[in-house]
């Protein structure tokens, strides 16, 4: 549809049918008090080019990983974009797929579905995965929802090495349903025995932990995973699925639900979004999945045919029976890590994981040496960890943002009470001349040249 | 269409036959003809109590879904796990392999009261 704006006459004739002389006329019944009396403070019109330079000075405001060394992570993380998953997903059949509503025509739609499921449940080391969901966060919301239905309980028990955000989303959404939440505390950022098996009990309907963890921490969670079990309750892992070339997948652990955020597969950070929600389970509970799953069958002549196996009934004709109302996928996001991960296969997906881990070992060490400056937790760090610098975080990131260098996410933008904590995150395309330059740049901070 | 006798029907299409003290219930042949085929039983947990006219459970077929009502009130004692691997059972022997549940009834003889015999189910169908 054309926007046409209204010409003079054609105001002049719509206020004629009406019936009055005048716009002012028109409004003649609302009291001049309640009336604005004035025009709209909105600038003229300008031309594109106009337009489009002074957007452009502003978005030179942000500060962005091209232009500075991006050392944020958080969830969301700088990895590098292979040139051919761009060239491949922005072709019109991916890029133009609408919602496989008639699905046996969407043949190729369903074929990439089920490739990604396919490799999201090998990454998981878990036999069921969906067509994906909008994002970590409503994936684990949703993951608390099913454990709620499965168990028939309403307790949830979470480590605070969750993700804050992850957690503040599924809290939101199942406060309502009357779902209770107890937080047991990390005190050195591990999720351990100590403080979560205190909080298990036969009324537990899911334990929730991460994995590898909010601060970058791989923790032995196995004896957790089954004591969970011990008291019949699921056990729920928010899971990278970038980590998953080095580590023992949630799978082999023990997981019934494993959640995580697609974004570090093949997919940029565009300031938060869309990103991609992965969401796998165990057989058992393949009915309660929310969302789609596409499966592989046979046609009557014994062809190959991709079909939507499962969309829970209750989502559509059984409304008032569905535990999600999710009934869709994140279809170009999820086409995107499909071929990012076939490009890497399990041995690229490896080497980019020990490159984390290597950039990330090798800052750590460095900033050891800088008197006031503190690494916050013991234990093997994948691609993040928590440092605490002198003063106040938020005061050192912007130092270091001055001076070309993204340093981090300070903790108190989480809701957490910890001033001098900042969360460092090194992805594969951190290069040892940007790791030396916050080397650097720390040690000058920590002797005075912040002042 | 396939009417035992030595059965109680209800009006919702489940069957129950009480042998001993425990009662066996499942759906009718008419049931799972209009349904078609049957692709999954939600199974209740053993030892979960039944109330007579509630839900128990849900049958699922290629078209459509519908929900099991129990005839008696009681507390199960088995449930057909079969049918997880192969609900079209149902389809084939409604009245034998096909059961679903089997309950230990609480107040049997003033709930048949609530149940239809093999003629008037005959009737009800039929209309």
């Amino acid at each position: 549809m054309r926007y046409i704006p209204n010409t003079p006459d054609d105001r002049r004739e719509m206020l004629r049918e009406i019936g009055v002389s005048s716009f002012e006329e028109l409004l003649g019944s609302i009291p001049t008090p309640l009336r604005l009396n004035r025009q709209l403070t909105i600038p003229d019109g300008q031309s594109e080019w106009q337009v489009r330079r002074d957007l452009t000075q502003m978005a030179e405001k942000n500060l962005n990983a091209t232009g500075h060394a991006c050392f944020m992570g958080a969830g969301s993380y700088d990895h590098y974009v292979p040139a051919a998953v761009n060239a491949i997903a922005s072709r019109s059949e991916f890029v133009t797929a609408y919602t496989p509503y008639q699905p046996e025509v969407a043949q190729g739609t369903l074929q990439v579905i089920f490739e990604f499921q396919s490799m999201i449940c090998e990454l998981y080391g878990m036999p069921v995965a969906n067509a994906s969901l909008y994002d970590c966060g409503t994936a684990l919301s949703e993951a608390v929802s099913m454990a709620r239905a499965h168990t028939k309980r309403t307790r949830i028990v979470w480590s605070e090495a969750v993700h804050p955000s992850y957690r503040r989303v599924a809290q939101t959404n199942n406060l309502a349903l009357g779902t209770s939440f107890d937080i047991a505390h990390c005190p050195n950022g591990q999720q351990t025995m100590d403080s979560i098996s205190m909080l298990l009990g036969d009324d537990v309907a899911a334990l929730v932990l991460q994995y590898p963890n909010f601060y970058g921490l791989v923790d032995d969670l196995s004896q957790l995973v089954e004591r969970a079990h011990s008291h019949g309750s699921l056990v729920i892992f928010i899971t990278d699925p970038l980590a998953m070339g080095l580590y023992t997948s949630p799978g082999q652990l023990g997981a019934d639900i494993v959640v995580g955020e697609g974004q570090s597969l093949g997919n940029y950070m565009s300031y938060g979004g869309p990103y991609l929600g992965l969401f796998a389970a165990s057989n058992e509970l393949t009915r309660l999945v929310p969302g789609r799953i596409v499966g592989i069958t046979k046609d009557v002549d014994g062809r190959r045919g991709f079909v939507l196996t499962l969309q829970t009934r209750e989502q559509h004709i059984r409304r008032d029976k569905a535990t999600s109302n999710i009934c869709t996928n994140q279809g170009l996001i999820a086409a995107r890590a499909t071929f990012y991960l076939s490009l890497l296969g399990p041995q690229g997906l490896k080497a980019v994981g020990e490159a984390c881990c290597r950039r990330t070992q090798y800052l750590i060490e460095k900033l050891r040496s800088i008197p006031g400056f503190s690494i916050a937790h013991e234990g093997h760090h994948f691609r993040e960890f928590l440092l605490r610098v002198p003063g106040d975080a938020r005061h050192f990131y912007k130092y270091m943002a001055d001076n070309g260098i993204l340093a981090g996410v300070p903790l108190t933008k989480f809701g957490i009470n910890d001033e001098r904590g900042i969360l460092v995150a090194l992805t594969e395309t951190r290069t040892k001349v940007e790791i030396d330059s916050y080397v650097s740049l720390a040690s000058e901070y920590a002797s005075g040249g912040s002042k | 269409m396939n009417i035992p006798s030595g059965y109680l029907y209800t009006k919702e299409h489940e069957w129950v036959k009480l042998e001993g003290d425990i009662a066996s219930v499942g759906i009718t042949d008419f049931a799972q003809g209009e349904l078609g085929d049957v692709v999954f039983v939600q199974l209740p947990s053993i030892g979960s109590k039944a109330v007579q006219g509630d839900s128990f459970g849900t049958i699922e077929a290629v078209k459509a879904v519908a929900e099991l009502y129990s005839p008696l009130s009681g507390e199960v004692v088995e449930v057909n796990s079969e049918l997880s691997a192969t609900p079209e059972i149902i389809n084939r022997e409604p009245y034998s392999s096909g059961w679903i549940v089997k309950i230990r009834p609480t107040n049997f003889e003033a709930e048949r009261l609530n149940l239809l015999s093999p003629e008037a189910y005959k009737d009800l169908t039929s209309a």
